[in-house]
């Protein structure tokens, strides 16, 4: 049973990885459970979050489940 | 009626624009445009990181988009990701239509929503090391010109 997060662009260096394997559960549980520093970057305005490649509009209330995939988007800078 | 590919090694951009003009022999006019890592400073490289699941699903939606709203006989997205040096190309956008202003239009409405609004995140190399790059209040206006209708993010 597992859910991963996924970290993009500069949060991949605040998490100091790509992504992580999570018990699945609430996603308030999993940000508890990391370091401060990284959850508050997570919890962060301009931070947009994804489930299993769908933008959340309203990220509260998030239970992950067994093979979820959480992606954590800071603001794009491309092109 | 479109192509749209994100590409992980460099590419030709005048062996694929000679291959989408040929590719469609029955368009008045084509627009291209392409962007390429500046050689300024002293950047050393340029990187542009990706998310699989939703940066090609968003730029094909982008296509689609732009073919509503223009009468386009074809369209052409390439766009890099990965690590890439001063002078490579790293976006390619080529429309083909009968009339010109649909192709000039379309053209510009991709560009302007490939920098602000696809999921990329670029991050620059100096002696000093790796640096992520912020985006522009410049190319949210730039999106902003064609209207809130249209959000693929």
């Amino acid at each position: 049973m597992t859910a991963r997060l996924v970290f993009l662009g500069r949060l991949e260096d605040v998490a100091g990885t790509p992504d992580l394997d999570v018990e699945p559960g609430p996603l308030e549980a999993l940000l508890a459970r990391l370091d401060p520093a990284l959850a508050v970057e997570l919890l962060g305005e301009r931070v947009r979050l994804a489930l299993n490649g769908r933008l959340l509009n309203d990220p509260g209330g998030i239970v992950l489940t067994d093979g979820d995939e959480l992606a954590f988007l800071p603001p794009v800078s491309g092109g | 009626m479109a192509d749209v590919r994100l590409l992980p090694e460099t590419f030709d951009p005048g062996a694929e624009l000679a291959a989408f003009t040929a590719h469609h022999k029955n368009a008045g006019g084509i627009v291209s445009f392409l962007g390429q890592v500046r050689a300024e400073g002293d950047v050393e490289a340029l990187e542009l990181r990706h998310y699989g699941p939703m940066t090609l699903p968003g730029m094909q939606a982008l296509a689609a988009e732009a073919g509503r709203r223009w009468a386009l006989g074809g369209l052409l997205i390439l766009h890099r990701h990965g690590e890439m040096r001063p002078g490579d190309p790293i976006v390619l956008v080529a429309a083909a239509a009968r009339h010109r202003r649909d192709a000039f239009a379309a053209a510009d409405f991709a560009m302007d929503h490939l920098k602000s609004e696809s999921w990329f995140w670029k991050r620059e190399k100096t002696a000093a090391g790796w640096r992520w790059i912020e985006p522009r209040p410049q190319d949210h206006a730039d999106k902003a010109r064609w209207g809130q209708a249209f959000q693929h993010m």
